[in-house]
């Protein structure tokens, strides 16, 4: 290993330094500064006689004089299947005063595309407790679904309520079949102490830690150290997913602060910049965090990944949710206005989407008439939330008795269906016959959506009859 | 991938920078878009630029680890795919290795480096017929032979268009009959060419035709907003524009699915892996529905997923159409779905910003637009070298960021493209399934279409469909009325028309594609359902003239059955609409 005293240019997160000898792309580089730190880097580019190094804990305190030495190896995660119930910060290293981590392999992070070819299609119904997505968005073993939100929104509470939650419901009837463990691995990325403190509260009243691994990377830790969190991560994930047989639930949180690094990184290269500053090369880059999720042929193991983003001013057309939403299979949405309506957890199912959800619903999977009811569900919904425009205009007398019945449909819909609390656990039966309490108050013809028998299976009748009694 | 199986390395050079994807070496003999092995693991690459000693090449694998100092080597011929049999039913990275023998060499599920494997398994032996004997003359394309390449398909062994000159005769003087591998000589001519069943052609070259064609036959798609509004013909080409979760994917398979064409090439071109997992478990299930052989035996699949290597991502668009090409020769009808050329855009965009080019609009390289009209231009309805008729039909899904259409993407794919079908957020949200906006659509092929419809389907098809549009316009106009004032203000004509449109939407445009049966409408039941809506709207009106109130023509429950023909088996739609014909007229002549 060679030592260098060659640094010529230092600048934001991006250190210069001539070498002698050729340095291999994306190799790691330690920097001692005349202070005696040790800093750790990656390198960018490389050429004959100099290279440029992204430093991960900031730039500060390296001068001209600094040592730089190449290590002749990319950036390694230690795995062991002991790293569960262990806090580690942003660049793997432990934090909770636990003992020394004994790797029992080191690999390496950026890690390789799954074979499309050896992929096994994800279509186990994961059940969440929440109605909104298991019933209207649902999530499948394997799959990536974000959640979008803004600022000030309670989508950390979604997300732990989720990862409690989470079962499989042959699982809970103990078959037997399967008996890979569930492990929840956590990347913060530039969260404050206060949102990471209410996750580590959360993982420790409910036991969940010793089935977790933490990464923390806080808002005050260096930006540029976000960008190997979730690589570190989920090469963890691959790991217990993979070889331990694991299915692991994977929680990154919050990707908005990981695309600003990436941007932070792009100026400070000086590179050509695409849409709003961010660099031309995010979709690719967030492709190779997202689609780490997934199932392999063969393999017991899974990797599901829910990755939070808040979106900038609530655009859902920002760079950011755009390209998030290109790659991932669906998005789960947390509404401001259903947030302020007191509505809990916030998720507004229109623009909502679970894309493996058709084929991990139905017969044999959750019920048979779930695909139809949910379809008709957002059908309805989308046509009262249509008629709540008009009846600000033109006031509810002037609507016919059926736009009436829509507009209180949507009312019920989210007062009853979306609404149930950050605690409570709904299974799917429960989920579905809610919504065929709230289809039965439209007349059985409106329902289109639905296959006749499943309507003579679930109507309510009486339900129908009220109805028509109160007007 | 063509280059295993050449050994003639021509020179070496030295790695002198690398960034990302982008590697430049000095003291390399290599021309533009030769295709080198960079680094002492052999990783594929192109050149791209060349400039003085220095030679710029971008790389279709990752390039951690690799230092300047390390050697390049150059092939000395361009990036080429393997043109035989055996291309149908397998699944391609963007540089045509096949990812099952990929998964077999490397032991593992995940794509590891500097692995190569040809394009066609150069073991196999098939069986071929000679079409010709000792003698015949042939000239460039002609077909020597054929080969059953899958159930569905033959395989028809060509005289590469590269073997003679244009307008050069040859004589067979030795043919053969019997199993041979691809690389075998099948039969030879007086020129001392050896003709086999494998064909190397360079991507980026379009191969030769005779004669380019204005198409007049349909693609039938079995989507009836696609066939009964904006239909494309065989030969023609077409754009999917649309926000996420809008259905692109979703519609692009289905046409891979169903459309009538002989071959499918399907290239997943920068998007999910769990799509391209989902086509490869769904196409060997499900039946082609010309033919009743698995899809498969007719799909050549080429998946390069979003984490796959950004350069492959640019090249695997030209390996798909090269195909498409191959198979047009033969005389087949081909459709080629790129899902999506946005990603395609955006790795040209990215490997330009390595080179550090000025950028155009929105950081896009300035020849876009160029590269976009030539990959389109590719497709057409041709006479081959051969004398067939052979055609490529290019559908390309385009992800506009944010679904603005305003976006350089999907601009310059508007200039080049004849049919437009605008994928609508709105209509996805309210699950209205194929979410293709039937107000900002449009084909520019109906016209010269009309005449096969009219032959082939129903003589009304042309005229039918126009009421279908009168209708649909008018209730979009109607639509913003009845937002400011609500439905009841309106005049009842008006009304009627509202209740008409609606089952236009839901009844005939909405099409349910996880249906076993709604997922495929032939273009007679496509006619058949807009017949019953229109007979619907007769009687309706001429009730309305006849002064019955448009409530109590509105109550009668014939008219909601017409939901359900979408559902209803091929064979029995007739019957089934026939009666909720009956019943509507019986119904309302009741009520006057």
């Amino acid at each position: 290993m060679k030592e260098y005293k060659t640094i010529t240019e230092i600048s934001g997160p991006l250190v210069f330094a001539e070498v002698d000898e050729p340095v291999g792309y994306d190799e790691i580089v330690e920097i001692e500064t005349p202070s005696g730190e040790t800093k750790r880097g990656q390198v960018l580019e490389t050429s004959d006689g100099l290279v440029s190094i992204q430093v991960f804990e900031g730039t500060d305190g390296i001068d001209r004089n600094a040592s730089v030495r190449f290590i002749g190896e990319t950036l390694k995660m230690p795995v062991t299947e002991d790293l569960l119930g262990r806090v580690l910060d942003g660049s793997g290293r432990p934090i909770d005063d636990g003992p020394d981590i004994v790797p029992e392999e080191r690999r390496d992070i950026v890690g390789a595309a799954i074979n499309p070819f050896s992929r096994e299609y994800p279509e186990e119904f994961i059940q969440t407790g929440v109605s909104a997505i298991d019933g209207m968005n649902t999530l499948v073993r394997g799959q990536k679904l974000p959640i979008f939100s803004s600022s000030g929104l309670p989508h950390n509470d979604l997300a732990l309520q989720i990862a409690r939650q989470a079962t499989v419901p042959e699982e809970a009837e103990g078959d037997g079949e399967d008996d890979s463990e569930f492990a929840v691995i956590f990347g913060a990325m530039g969260i404050t102490q206060e949102e990471a403190n209410e996750f580590m509260d959360d993982f420790e009243r409910t036991g969940a830690l010793e089935r977790s691994v933490v990464f923390m990377n806080l808002a005050d830790d260096p930006a540029v150290e976000r960008t190997v969190t979730p690589r570190l991560a989920l090469t963890t994930a691959e790991y217990l997913a993979f070889d331990k047989d694991y299915h692991v639930l994977v929680i990154l949180t919050d990707m908005t602060n990981y695309c600003e690094a990436l941007r932070e990184i792009g100026a400070a290269r000086e590179e050509v910049p695409g849409r709003r500053g961010y660099p031309g090369y995010m979709y690719t880059d967030l492709a190779q965090i997202y689609e780490r999720a997934g199932r392999i042929k063969g393999e017991e193991g899974s990797i599901t990944q829910i990755p939070i983003l808040t979106m900038p001013s609530n655009d859902i057309t920002h760079p950011i949710p755009d390209l998030t939403g290109y790659i991932t299979e669906g998005q789960i949405i947390v509404d401001p206005d259903l947030n302020s309506q007191g509505v809990k957890p916030p998720v507004n199912v229109l623009p909502s989407l679970s894309r493996l959800m058709d084929d991990g619903i139905g017969e044999g999977l959750t019920r048979g008439d779930h695909g139809d009811v949910s379809d008709q569900l957002y059908a309805a919904y989308a046509e009262g939330e249509d008629k709540r425009d008009l009846v600000n205009i033109v006031g509810r007398e002037a609507l016919s008795d059926l736009d009436n019945k829509y507009l209180d449909f949507a009312d019920r819909f989210e007062d009853e269906f979306i609404e149930q609390g950050f605690e409570t656990d709904r299974d799917i039966d429960s989920t579905l016959d809610i919504g065929w309490d709230l289809l039965s108050m439209l007349p059985k013809d409106v329902l289109s959506r639905i296959d006749e028998d499943l309507i003579d299976e679930y109507y309510e009748e009486e339900g129908e009859a009220e109805e028509v009694a109160a007007d | 991938m063509s280059q295993a199986t050449d050994s003639d390395v021509r020179e070496d050079g030295v790695i002198e920078s690398v960034s990302g994807p982008v590697v430049t070496a000095v003291d390399l003999d290599a021309r533009m878009n030769d295709v080198v092995y960079v680094g002492h693991e052999g990783l594929m690459g192109e050149v791209i630029e060349i400039e003085g000693n220095v030679t710029t090449i971008q790389v279709y694998e990752e390039t951690s680890g690799v230092s300047p100092g390390q050697p390049v080597e150059s092939t000395g011929a361009p990036l080429s795919v393997d043109l035989g049999p055996g291309m149908l039913d397998t699944i391609y990275d963007g540089v045509q290795r096949p990812l099952d023998v990929l998964e077999d060499k490397m032991g593992s599920a995940f794509l590891d480096r500097g692995v190569d494997s040809p394009g066609i398994d150069l073991e196999k032996t098939w069986e071929f017929t000679p079409e010709l004997e000792e003698g015949d003359e042939v000239s460039r394309g002609d077909v020597v032979g054929t080969v059953p390449e899958t159930e569905s398909i033959d395989h028809k062994v060509m005289v590469p268009p590269d073997a003679l000159e244009e307008g050069e005769t040859a004589e067979v003087v030795s043919i053969e009959s019997g199993n041979f591998t691809v690389e075998e000589t099948v039969a030879e001519l007086d020129t001392g060419a050896e003709i086999s069943m494998r064909q190397e052609w360079p991507v980026r070259k379009q191969r030769p035709a005779a004669e380019k064609y204005t198409p007049t036959k349909p693609l039938v798609s079995g989507q009836r907003i696609l066939d009964g509004l904006f239909p494309i013909a065989k030969g023609g080409t077409a754009a999917i524009p649309g926000p996420f979760g809008s259905g692109k994917t979703v519609t692009q398979q289905s046409l891979a699915k169903f459309a009538d064409a002989d071959i499918v090439v399907y290239i997943g071109c920068g998007e999910r892996g769990n799509e391209m997992t989902e086509v490869i478990d769904d196409f060997p299930e499900l039946p082609d529905p010309q033919t009743g052989n698995p899809l498969m035996a007719r799909t050549c699949l080429i998946a390069n997923t979003s984490n796959m290597p950004v350069a492959a991502r640019e090249s695997c668009i030209y390996t798909g159409i090269t195909i498409a090409e191959y198979y047009r020769d033969m005389g087949y009808d081909v459709a080629l779905m790129a899902d999506s050329t946005s990603r395609w855009a955006e790795a040209m965009r990215e490997i330009s910003s390595r080179l550090e080019e000025m950028p155009g609009e929105e950081g896009y390289p300035a020849y876009l637009a160029a590269r976009l009209a030539e990959f389109y231009e590719r497709a057409g309805y041709y006479e081959t070298i051969n004398g067939n008729e052979g055609s490529v039909t290019a559908i390309g899904a385009v992800s506009p960021p944010g679904g603005d259409f305003s976006e350089p993407v999907t601009q310059n794919t508007l200039r080049i493209v004849k049919a437009f079908w605008a994928l609508d957020s709105d209509l996805a949200e309210r699950r209205h399934f194929p979410a293709i906006n039937w107000n900002d659509s449009y084909s520019l092929y109906r016209d010269q279409l009309d005449e096969w419809f009219e032959n082939n389907v129903d003589e009304n098809w042309s005229s039918t469909r126009q009421w279908a549009i009168d209708v649909l316009d008018e209730e979009d106009e109607l639509q913003e009325i009845v937002q400011l004032v609500g439905k009841d203000a309106l005049p009842e004509d008006q009304q009627l028309t509202l209740e008409v449109a609606r089952y236009l939407r839901e009844a005939w445009l909405q099409q349910n594609a996880l249906h076993d049966v709604d997922r495929y409408s032939p273009p007679e039941k496509t006619f058949r359902i807009l017949e019953g809506i229109k007979a619907f709207n007769d009687e309706a009106f001429e009730a309305l003239d006849a002064g019955v109130p448009v409530e109590e023509i509105q109550d009668i429950d014939a008219p909601p059955r017409l939901n359900r023909i979408g559902t209803t088996p091929d064979d029995e739609v007739e019957e089934f609409v026939s009666e909720i014909e009956d019943d509507i007229a019986e119904q309302l002549r009741e009520l006057y």
